[in-house]
């Protein structure tokens, strides 16, 4: 570090652009008195605005149907009745909906598509990544597709459980940040059913092209993860262990 | 132990045990509904309120929220217990030790309050800020004084200083340096230069250690660096000889919470003995900070007190201070609202936690600090925390932290920006670390008024910093 210290500050007409380029972290936004000038006020607050909205748009399930020609979808709900309880019980969004009936399948696999803390993700990266995932898993028998509303990930296990599939994978929308409010995560868990922990799973996660990882590459990590899971008869730390190394991030 | 009830709106409700007598009389937040523990009524809430200002005080020396015998954390508050601190409250009621405080803080009877601390458990605090409104909080917390120092001077009257956080999704040296010399320009950093490294390896928290080390040796900044990795990481930095001004741990107020974080006493005393024989300090030796928030035992399932009750999670956090406090901390702060709406839920909730957080940590005579921060799926906003900000700077918080812009871009969450803190220290009439505030002023960063200013970018104190980071 001291190299960089010692080096003279290079002429320009900005030196604040030395500590802009630096870093994405808001440096060097100027002030007004003892607080941030309107402009740069207003841009961190429309930073917010796109995260909170994206958590507190509905999901749109002819939308995503619609962007799924030629699938069947079945859509079920979690136990929290609203936005405002799943945000406070995520307890209620790992379990069903008191009533809910699934078909039990003969299937491998169920891909299940959840809001999670960003429908928007859903809305704008779920059909793509489904439909570039199912491209890639020609030797699975693979159930209905299944929309989930007001779900976290652990749904997936009850979910995979009805319908007695021997994996599941749950793409789910994560928590935007301000700089990200439409990321996807996936998540893998062989043999689901309710009780199965966090160190259970395989995680693909920040998928948002064209920022973050792309579909196909989302899609190859988690065909890879399938196979060795199949091979291994388990997910989580167990196959991280020993299957392909995760993407960073 | 005599039936524990009382009757509010006709309606008479019993209290069987002291964990739900504690829980029942929180004031309402998601993560005691989350854990089942919360009242269910404002009037229940209420009466549990009364029957807990009716207790003696000296209750929570004899009867255990968490066990004696399967908790630690419970055996070092009670085995460390100060009879004689103790005394002057010890015939009180927990009504009575809430009157007493605020009848000390009214007339500015620092000493009265501050020498409590050795005598409090955490649970006295707990219940007694049960009963406070906001305003309590903050009349008592200011008057409760406790000053720690190494390289910087904490909690002097008067003082609000702050921890400049310099996070980088990559760790990388010359992005941590940009955020440094923005945070040092508005006169952040005096409480620490804190970076939560984005991994937990030894060599990378080798290298920010030394990296920020460089900036405060060429500067001669009066203030200490901290990287924010697990203890067990910064033993090994330490065994390195890395230049390790603090040693930071996250704790929890249960043996499980802390087995959950990795970490168990005798570790975290290990660590702190490390750091004390560099001898890095030049105003004072404390060498240990810590970071709590309510809601964190509850995340790891380790929230069950006395007969598999659930605690709630403000008792909970007050013990984590219990922990801290025996490490002899330069500084400690909660972290609220960084947890999700399933511990705070909004503004009210992560407001009310900040300032509880604060007076507890304060009379258990902690140099309390607050993130104050939120998520963007809980209800929160720069309104809110700007709210919560101005009122720890009225209770006499000994430091808050700052990040450029109010955004994280490696936690993912808004924390206050280094302007937030310009102007809670103007608004209050507050100044940085006194020994810091005279290398502002030595930096030429300071104005006639004593204001941090504002730079044009050929000042020659903006050009001897940005040379930094230059690259």
């Amino acid at each position: 570090m001291s190299e960089a210290l010692d080096r003279p500050l290079p002429p320009g007409n900005d030196p604040w652009t030395v500590l802009r380029t630096a870093t994405r972290a808001r440096v060097a936004l100027g002030r007004a008195g003892d607080a941030l000038p309107t402009a740069r006020e207003l841009e961190f607050r429309a930073a917010h605005a796109a995260a909170r909205d994206a958590v507190h748009q509905p999901l749109d399930p002819a939308a995503v149907r619609a962007a799924l020609p030629g699938h069947e979808l079945l859509e079920v709900h979690s136990a929290a009745p609203d936005r405002a309880t799943y945000l406070q019980r995520p307890d209620l969004g790992r379990q069903l909906a008191e009533g809910t009936s699934l078909p039990r399948t003969d299937a491998d696999l169920a891909v299940v598509v959840a809001d999670g803390l960003s429908p928007r993700a859903v809305h704008e990266h779920a059909a793509g990544l489904v439909t570039a995932l199912l491209e890639r898993l020609p030797g699975w028998r693979v159930a209905p597709l299944v929309l989930a509303d007001q779900a976290r990930v652990a749904l997936g296990d009850a979910i995979g459980a009805a319908l007695g599939v021997r994996a599941v994978v749950v793409l789910i929308g994560e928590r935007p940040g301000l700089s990200s409010a439409d990321s996807l995560g996936v998540y893998l868990t062989w043999d689901p059913r309710p009780g199965r922990v966090d160190s259970e799973r395989n995680c693909v996660s920040n998928v948002r092209p064209p920022h973050g990882l792309s579909y196909a590459q989302a899609a190859d990590t988690v065909a890879a993860l399938l196979a060795a899971a199949r091979e291994l008869g388990a997910s989580g730390v167990a196959l991280k262990d020993e299957g392909p190394a995760l993407p960073a991030g | 132990m005599s039936a524990r009830r009382s009757t509010v709106g006709g309606h008479t409700f019993e209290f069987p045990t002291l964990v739900e007598l504690l829980a029942k009389a929180t004031p309402l937040r998601s993560g005691d509904v989350l854990a089942g523990c919360a009242a269910e009524s404002a009037a229940e809430r209420v009466a549990a309120q009364g029957v807990l200002a009716d207790l003696p005080l000296a209750t929570f020396l004899d009867e255990q929220v968490v066990g004696y015998d399967e908790d630690d954390v419970t055996r070092l508050v009670l085995d460390t217990h100060d009879a004689a601190a103790f005394a002057p409250v010890a015939s009180l009621t927990v009504g009575e030790f809430r009157d007493r405080l605020l009848a000390w803080a009214a007339a500015g009877d620092e000493a009265s309050i501050s020498a409590l601390a050795p005598g409090l458990t955490p649970e006295m605090a707990a219940a007694t800020s049960k009963l406070m409104r906001n305003a309590d909080l903050v009349a008592v917390g200011r008057r409760t004084r406790v000053v720690t120092g190494l390289r910087s001077t904490i909690g002097r009257p008067g003082t609000l200083a702050s921890r400049l956080q310099p996070n980088h999704p990559t760790d990388d040296p010359l992005g941590v340096t940009a955020s440094i010399v923005d945070g040092l320009l508005q006169g952040s950093g005096d409480a620490v230069i804190g970076i939560n490294p984005a991994t937990d390896s030894p060599a990378r928290t080798v290298a920010l250690l030394e990296l920020v080390d460089a900036v405060i040796e060429r500067y001669d900044i009066p203030t200490q660096s901290c990287v924010l990795a697990h203890v067990t990481t910064t033993l090994r930095a330490l065994e390195q000889g890395a230049p390790v001004d603090l040693v930071f741990q996250s704790v929890a107020g249960t043996q499980e919470a802390n087995r959950g974080f990795g970490v168990t006493l005798d570790l975290l005393a290990e660590a702190r003995a490390g750091a004390l024989a560099l001898g890095r300090g030049t105003v004072g030796d404390n060498v240990t900070y810590f970071e709590t928030g309510q809601g964190s035992a509850l995340s790891a399932g380790a929230h069950l007190g006395v007969g598999g009750r659930p605690v709630d999670q403000q008792t909970l956090e007050a013990r984590a201070y219990g922990v801290a406090r025996h490490y002899a901390p330069l500084l400690v702060n909660t972290v609220v609202g960084f947890i999700g709406p399933e511990y705070l839920y909004d503004g009210k909730q992560v407001l009310r936690a900040g300032l509880e957080d604060h007076f507890c940590g304060k009379l258990l005579g902690l140099p309390m600090g607050v993130d104050v921060c939120y998520t963007n799926h809980a209800e929160v906003d720069g309104d809110d925390t700007d709210s919560l900000m101005l009122l720890l700077g009225a209770a006499g918080c000994s430091f808050l932290i700052a990040v450029p812009g109010s955004d994280d871009v490696m936690l993912h969450y808004q924390s206050l920006s280094f302007t937030d803190v310009l102007t809670a220290r103007q608004v209050l009439g507050l100044r940085p670390a006194p020994e810091f505030e005279a290398w502002l002023a030595r930096m030429d960063l300071l104005d006639d008024a004593g204001r941090v200013r504002e730079l044009a970018p050929d000042a020659p104190a903006a050009r001897a910093l940005l040379a930094a980071a230059s690259a």
